[in-house]
């Protein structure tokens, strides 16, 4: 399988670590949100076959996480984001 | 007693090592001081501005640039390993924190890693035993993280026939073996 890296191009899968659900990088605040929100954040995922936002860590590369869009069905790989701006996009500063 | 004190090479040698295995020359640098430099959020244009000064090149995505005294390769979005002769920079993280002030961070990274520079007629054969960098495809002045037996490992391109990797220095001797065994099997 072979990720579109925004910044560097076609690179090898065997180059990432794989996360989970994109969904992680909406960690709700622990003193502020209630446990319902934590729960869920911590335990219930999605596992939708078709597209799936998750998460990939290029570890032998740049060290960069992405967001990467792929159909768990056929593997496809549609859209691939640093996972940098995605969560800027959402308003996170960090 | 302390001018007897010697510092050893990454494969525990007093003096650094050459090889030769078929075409290949696999030459270790002791004489590279090594740091990284990383831009402070939001402070890219401080950073820039200040590297200038001093001659330190700061290459674009995937490539390395080398300055009058200063070279350096691009590792993540707005971070670069920097190199400069050891002689003259043993200090290289210390110097960079003056000139660069609170723009960027730095570590010290020289004993961190083993500089191998590697030289063939074409380094093509050997390379594409190693990584899945497509060497004869990339330009000249190309740098990359890769992998070389399990070592995450830097590949900077400086030729056809020339190049340098940069791998855990802790891992010399397993990444030198590697080197010799794909260089018997490629010549």
């Amino acid at each position: 399988m072979i990720i579109h890296h925004p910044i560097l191009g076609p690179r090898d899968a065997q180059e990432f670590v794989y996360l989970g659900d994109e969904s992680l990088i909406d960690r709700p605040d622990g003193m502020t949100a209630g446990i319902e929100a934590f729960h869920d954040y911590a335990y219930n995922r999605d596992n939708p076959a078709g597209a799936h936002r998750e998460l990939w860590y290029h570890e032998q590369g740049d060290r960069s996480w992405l967001v990467v869009t792929r159909n768990t069905v056929t593997h496809e790989i549609t859209k691939v984001e640093l996972a940098r701006d995605v969560a800027r996009a959402k308003g996170r500063t960090k | 007693m302390a001018n007897a004190l010697k510092a050893r090479t990454a494969l525990g040698a007093h003096d650094p090592l050459q090889v030769m295995v078929g075409a290949l020359v696999v030459t270790e640098r002791f004489d590279v001081a090594l740091a990284s430099v990383a831009a402070r959020r939001g402070r890219m244009g401080d950073l820039a501005k200040a590297a200038e000064t001093i001659g330190l090149p700061l290459p674009e995505a995937a490539r390395h640039a080398s300055g009058e005294v200063y070279a350096a390769f691009w590792t993540a979005p707005e971070m670069w390993l920097v190199e400069a002769p050891f002689a003259s920079h043993e200090l290289i993280a210390e110097v960079l924190k003056q000139a660069l002030g609170d723009a960027a961070s730095v570590t010290e990274q020289t004993d961190a890693w083993v500089a191998f520079d590697l030289l063939a007629p074409d380094l093509a054969p050997l390379l594409e035993r190693l990584c899945n960098v497509d060497f004869p495809a990339v330009v000249v002045g190309y740098a990359t993280r890769t992998m070389v037996e399990h070592l995450g490992c830097y590949l900077i391109k400086h030729g056809r026939g020339t190049a340098r990797l940069y791998g855990p220095r802790s891992s010399a001797k397993s990444l030198l073996h590697a080197l010799e065994a794909a260089a018997h099997s490629a010549w």
